[in-house]
């Protein structure tokens, strides 16, 4: 496995977030993508990274409703019975 | 909840204490409230508490709310803090919004696990099982990470309002929810891997 600089992986990895989200200066960019290129290691820790995010974005996204009985206390708590909703 | 998700509320007809849109706005957020009472407490009878009382607070402090920010960010706001104070209660010796540990412990940082799990499909990813995994690895993170976590990652909070809600900078909320992704996809992989191994035999 071609590991070019391990002091390097650990530096670079204070950056993954923001390279993850987009939010990373040009040049800290090229710097990592530079690193990338050379280390599979690094390269498998962004990808899995990204997925991570991913899936739980994809979990996030499911519609959360509140359970029946949960809803009704909540409107009878908040003297909204009328607007309850069946 | 992001701000696109939630319609437009009359500020004023709440502050007068109009009580449809006040229903209005409940039925608008309460599901993605209860949602973040949950993930954030891992205890439906504490998400209903929670729930109930960034309501209450809401109205008895709608007065105040200066429109500064999103109503929705607001009443998550009051949602966090009914949360902190619930988890507070639970572990009184933790500090959750004091940058404490925000610096250093770069270990933290040491991914354990390298295997390559992107290739797994779509089924195996998200099958049932594995989406109750996604949820159990949430609620073994510390409750600093795990807040930072659910506010940007899954509910959709910016940095910036991720900081404002947690009264943290944002320097410290990018610090934790870096150790709380690296956190997830160690454990991720370690629950893939598996997967990828019993693919492999």
């Amino acid at each position: 496995m071609d590991q070019p600089d391990q002091s390097q992986c650990h530096a670079l990895l204070t950056y993954l977030s923001d390279y993850v989200d987009g939010s990373l200066s040009e040049d800290l960019c090229l710097e990592l993508e530079g690193h990338l290129a050379e280390c599979q290691d690094c390269r498998i820790v962004v990808d899995t990274l990204r997925k991570t995010i991913s899936l739980y974005h994809r979990c996030a996204a499911d519609p959360q409703e509140v359970p029946g009985v949960v809803r009704e206390r909540l409107y009878r708590t908040l003297n909204l019975e009328d607007f309850l909703k069946h | 909840m992001s701000e696109s998700d939630v319609p437009d509320f009359s500020i004023e007809a709440l502050r007068s204490g109009d009580r449809e849109e006040f229903a209005r706005l409940v039925d608008a957020t309460s599901g993605q409230i209860y949602r973040l009472a949950l993930r954030m407490l891992g205890d439906p009878q504490d998400a209903e508490d929670i729930l109930q009382n960034t309501y209450i607070q809401a109205l008895r402090h709608i007065g105040e709310f200066e429109g500064r920010s999103n109503l929705s960010t607001w009443l998550y706001r009051i949602a966090v803090n009914e949360s902190l104070m619930q988890l507070r209660k639970r572990h009184p010796e933790i500090s959750l919004t004091e940058a404490v540990g925000d610096q250093s412990e770069e270990d933290d940082y040491a991914p354990l696990h390298l295997a390559d799990w992107c290739c797994l499909p779509e089924q195996e990813l998200l099958s049932s099982e594995a989406r109750q995994n996604l949820d159990e690895a949430i609620q073994r993170l510390p409750d600093t990470l795990r807040i930072v976590f659910i506010l940007r990652d899954l509910q959709g909070l910016s940095i910036q309002e991720t900081g404002q809600a947690l009264g943290i900078s944002e320097s410290a909320v990018k610090t934790r929810l870096l150790r709380a992704r690296l956190r997830l996809r160690d454990e991720l992989s370690r629950y893939y891997s598996e997967r990828l191994g019993n693919r492999s035999e």
